[in-house]
């Protein structure tokens, strides 16, 4: 299988990555242990740490963080911001649509079962049209690249994506450890990320909402893995980090108690999942929730970022429908391919799958973080076949797609520098306007030919380069 | 500021305020068992037990006081909610909640503390002086002080720190003396004489206020000297009039920030009025026990008062 | 058919809680078997919140009260002009979609049992089948109260072989949507017949979409389809899905609810 390398084509260098030739090339072995050790500091300095469910071990545990930066071109980068965006505006319009009158799934485009039987469909909020018409306010949107030209989408998170802290944190660092590099290179900046956030979810205000909108990240609290992500957040935004405990109902609106009295909130960006939101409507054992917040949300008191339900558009069965949507919303031809995926429910795509299990990656619908997934190339023979018996129970439950051969960068390695695949994460905002900071988080498999990317599982990340042209 | 956070500020103070007495405690204690008096250590570290409040469930626990159970017991016991270990633990994680609400500076002293005590948890007990614990503790507390005096806005979240911190000091300070109080009642024995043996010194001691009290007073020590330096000479850090003084400037601040009085501010003032109007002759009369009962008492409804009217969010 | 509803919920707190909120699904819509004629609900010391009428066409109300209180009141009074439509539930506004109700929930989860209920019932077309499936799960769970609880699933009712309308419903809602019919659960009141042979006036029964007409109602408690003795007011996937007051108490301890509920005919 032919990997693309994303710095070198034979022995020639691909103009965007044209000046870190020189940087790699000059930099010592001791300067580099040195500065990757520096790098190390100021993360844990930070206190930016992931910690995996279920894992156990150190809870303070630090994302490996590679210095290679991955660079994009002007024109490379113009390409998928607009294929992003375009695709956060089809999932939204999904969203409206499934909300509503579901005229894709009345057009026959999407079968009525993916939609309405979906877990992450919420009934609770049908017939509901949030401010602005935008239910995914943060669409994560993953990618891969396998060519110069060739790009997919893997998935689309539209519920509340994390990792955008590594895009930040990742980025002061490198500016703070290599100054010289951003003086040679003309690099977009990312840090405008919090304020045009603070814009979106502004924007987003209920009607109900007079004057400048009082906005507030809630968050599950300080035990959650993304709560570093949360407090630099709102720290950058100027907004409080609530919990659930923190915000109560009264009359038609919400509050959140300070030491002033109640102060009305506008705007809820919350980083916990629908079933914790509100007690009275979904699981009435919620300790997080605040109970009576859904009424408030649909009678426009309040604004809650990503809207419940929202999930419904990434689910990975959902996800093969999106350059449907793309066209039937749109009427545009999707900028951004997907990767093809069998739906292990439909029988004919199953047999294909079953055949073809040492072949391809196989996950569930549901899952997420690289948990409950078969990478079929890397698979013993054992565990391909202890997964088609999970297969063949429950096909419903599983998509398929081809193993692709994930483009690599040049990654910072033991015995020097060599290529390591890569994924992309940019994080795409929808309010009022939409937009797409130049950058995003790029995870790289740290093991020699691994493809599973994921922080949880021996990824780390890199600085994500988009170049000035 | 969410009230949340204001809690949160809040206990960070009164956490570390209380490590730092213990500290000191513990400090006394362990000098007092170096002298080579009669009545021995046991008493004193009984007495010093009864002053935190934690002598029923040392107790409980260790049965006998020996020192180094006490040790064990006041410094790295995480059962004892009490003991250093537990309050820079938990004064530590209430700062991890607020991260933002603190400077790099203060939060790096807090971190720290945290991060050398459990390198300090590691060590071989054997190898730890009883004098570098008490030491670390009271260096740590005093650099989380500093950093807040030094870097810290001036804002509400000021005001909640200070307010923990005078809370807790002053309730301390109180106990320390009520648990002795018998030690100042003037006794016949007494008439004419100073106080004897180390009973007081153990006091000044446990307030690191020994050299400032005879700076202060000079001559001889008499039980209306220290009632007085404890209780009502503004010039001593830990004595409660110092401690009422700072909650009257602090919730004023609040007031007039927010623009209303509450509860607090009222209670406050009353307990600050009566500390300054009880002469020391007043609070003999009334007994020292008494007197110093009331005021831990008062105190203590006046950290309800402030509970409810900014901590717990409930006020309209 | 005129009928007049007195439903009083007294909730009662043994420590004073600091605040409740309540959200009601109290309020019952106009469609062409029922005419609300006046409707009223209060709330002990409450305030109302806000309102919105949800996809299922309910209309939900929330309430606020502020403590320390030891009790809250919740107190439903009304006049409903009925009609007989055998069920059929006609010139009801509401978008959420059909095939959403095709989802289980832990009340309604299907066992062994369950299924083999639901493939016992034999008829030509869906209407058919529906009142088949009915008549299956009146024959299978008995009307006797006190044996399950708030919380019995559908197959636990069923494996008892006893149960209240709750448990008639969750097990005609788990048959129905194995059989591949989107089913939800009604909440409602029932007016008693004259010779009191029907139970519960504060009742429950299940709707079953049947394509060409629509939702309509079946009682397995009762076996029959809601008649102009039924107000419906709320709908839902289970129970607690529909239940018509939803709330929870800030601080305090135990709660206890005492409900009282007539349901009259009224003179014409």
């Amino acid at each position: 299988m032919s990997q693309f390398n994303e710095m070198f084509q034979g022995a020639d260098v691909r103009p965007p990555y044209a000046r870190l030739q020189d940087w790699v090339g000059q930099m010592p072995q001791e300067l580099r242990s040195l500065k990757q050790a520096e790098a190390e500091a100021l993360f844990r300095r930070i206190g930016i740490t992931f910690a995996v469910y279920g894992e156990g071990g150190d809870p303070d545990r630090l994302i490996p963080f590679d210095m290679f930066p991955r660079v994009f071109s002007g024109s490379e980068w113009a390409k998928l911001e607009r294929g992003i965006k375009q695709r956060a505006r089809a999932l939204n319009a999904f969203l409206v649509d499934v909300y509503g009158r579901g005229e894709i799934i009345r057009a026959g485009r999407i079968p009525a079962r993916l939609v309405y039987q979906n877990e992450a469909y919420e009934k609770a909020v049908a017939g509901f049209v949030p401010p602005k018409g935008v239910y995914s306010h943060i669409v994560g949107v993953d990618i891969v690249r396998t060519g110069p030209d060739d790009f997919f989408v893997l998935e689309d998170n539209c519920r509340t994506p994390s990792g955008v802290s590594y895009m930040l944190e990742s980025r002061e660092i490198m500016m703070r450890m290599f100054p010289d590099l951003f003086r040679e290179n003309r690099i977009e900046p990312v840090d405008t990320y919090s304020d045009k956030l603070r814009r979106t979810l502004s924007s987003v205000a209920p009607a109900k909402c007079k004057g400048d909108p009082t906005v507030v990240i809630l968050t599950p609290g300080h035990f959650n893995s993304a709560s570093y992500e949360h407090s630099l957040l709102a720290d950058l935004m100027g907004v409080e980090l609530v919990e659930g405990q923190d915000l109560f109902v009264d009359g038609e609106y919400a509050y959140m108690r300070t030491t002033e009295g109640p102060q009305r909130v506008d705007v809820i960006y919350r980083r916990i999942d629908d079933a914790y939101l509100d007690p009275l409507c979904f699981r009435p054992d919620s300790m997080l929730g605040i109970p009576g917040l859904m009424d408030v949300y649909r009678s426009g008191g309040v604004s809650i970022c990503s809207a419940p339900g929202a999930g419904v558009a990434d689910d990975k069965a959902v996800y093969t429908y999106v350059p449907d949507m793309v066209r039937f919303y749109l009427g545009e031809e999707p900028i951004l391919q997907n990767v093809p995926t069998w739906q292990c429910g439909k029988p004919d795509d199953l047999g294909h799958v079953l055949d073809k299990l040492p072949e391809l990656v196989v996950k569930e619908v549901h899952g997420s973080g690289g948990y409950g997934m078969l990478v079929g190339p890397k698979a013993t023979k054992d565990e391909i076949e202890r997964f088609r018996a999970k297969l063949i129970e429950d096909p419903g439950n599983y998509i398929a797609q081809p193993t692709l051969a994930l483009s690599t960068v040049p990654t910072f390695v033991e015995e020097g520098v060599a290529p390591r695949h890569v994924d992309l994460r940019p994080y795409c905002l929808v309010g009022e306007r939409i937009e797409l900071v130049p950058g995003g988080l790029t995870r790289v498999a740290l093991k020699e030919g691994s493809l599973v990317v994921n922080s949880s599982q021996g990824g780390g990340v890199k600085d994500t380069w988009v170049l000035a042209e | 500021m969410l009230s949340r956070t204001a809690d949160n500020l809040y206990w960070i103070a009164r956490y570390m305020e209380r490590a730092d007495t213990v500290a000191r405690l513990l400090e006394v204690g362990s000098r007092i068992s170096l002298l080579p008096s009669a009545q021995g250590y046991r008493s004193e570290w009984d007495s010093l037990l009864q002053a935190t409040g934690m002598a029923h469930a040392f107790a409980q626990k260790y049965g006998d006081p020996v020192q180094r159970n006490i040790e064990s017991f006041l410094f790295f016991d995480r059962d004892n909610p009490s003991s250093i270990a537990s309050c820079i633990t938990a004064a530590r994680e209430n700062g991890r909640i607020v991260r933002t609400a603190l400077t790099t500076q203060v939060w790096d002293a807090l971190n720290t503390a945290f991060q050398e005590l459990k390198q300090l948890e590691r060590e071989e007990r054997s190898h730890l002086e009883l004098s570098r614990l008490t030491d670390w503790t009271m260096r740590h507390a005093a650099m989380l002080r500093g950093a807040i005096d030094a870097t810290l806005l001036r804002d509400d979240g000021f005001n909640f720190l200070n307010i923990g911190y005078y809370l807790e000091r002053g309730d301390n300070t109180a106990r320390l003396m009520d648990v002795k109080y018998y030690v100042l009642l003037p006794r016949i024995d007494f008439v004419g004489s100073g106080l004897d043996n180390y009973q007081w010194t153990t006091l000044l001691r446990a307030m690191g206020a020994q050299r400032a009290f005879h700076w202060a007073y000079g001559g001889d020590v008499t039980a209306m000297k220290i009632a007085d330096f404890l209780i009502r000479n503004p010039q001593s850090p830990r004595s409660l009039a110092t401690c009422t003084a700072g909650l009257m400037n602090h919730l004023g601040r609040l007031a007039k920030a927010y623009g209303r009085e509450t509860e607090a501010q009222d209670k406050a003032r009353r307990l600050a009025a009566g500390i300054e109007s009880a002469t020391v002759e007043a609070i003999f009369d009334e007994g020292l026990h008494e007197f110093l009962t009331r005021y831990i008492a008062e105190a203590a409804t006046l950290a309800i008062s402030i509970h409810d009217a900014y901590l717990s969010g409930e006020m309209r | 058919m005129r009928l007049t509803v007195d439903h009083v919920t007294r909730y009662s707190y043994d420590h004073p809680v600091r605040s409740v909120v309540q959200s009601h699904r109290l309020a019952p819509a106009n469609h062409a078997g029922q005419k609300v004629i006046e409707w009223e609900v209060t709330v002990s010391g409450g305030t109302k919140g806000s309102r919105h009428r949800d996809g299922a066409g309910d209309l939900i109300q929330a309430w606020t009260v502020a403590g320390p209180v030891t009790e809250v009141v919740v107190q439903v009074r009304g006049t409903v002009e009925t009609e007989d439509l055998a069920g059929v539930l006609r010139g009801h506004r509401e978008t959420v979609a059909p095939d959403c109700y095709l989802r289980d929930t832990l009340p309604t989860r299907l066992d062994v049992a369950l299924i083999a209920l639901a493939d016992s019932a034999t008829a030509a077309d869906t209407l058919s089948l529906a009142h088949a499936l009915s008549a299956v799960v009146s024959d299978a769970i008995a009307y006797r109260p006190g044996v399950t609880h708030a919380h019995t699933t559908a197959a636990e009712a069923l494996a008892l072989g006893e149960g209240v309308c709750q448990d008639h419903a969750h097990a005609l809602i788990a048959c129905a949507r194995h059989r591949g019919i989107a089913a939800r659960y009604v909440s409602g009141y029932l007016s008693a017949n004259e010779d009191g042979s029907a139970h519960e006036a504060a009742h429950a029964w299940a709707e079953l979409y049947i394509p060409g007409l629509g939702w309509v109602g079946f009682d397995p408690a009762n076996r029959c389809c809601p008649d102009a003795r039924y107000i419906r007011l709320g709908s839902g996937f289970d129970a607690q899905d529909a239940a018509p007051i939803r709330g929870i108490a800030r601080g305090g301890g135990h709660e206890d609810m005492d409900v009282t509920v007539a349901i009259l005919q009224a003179a014409q």
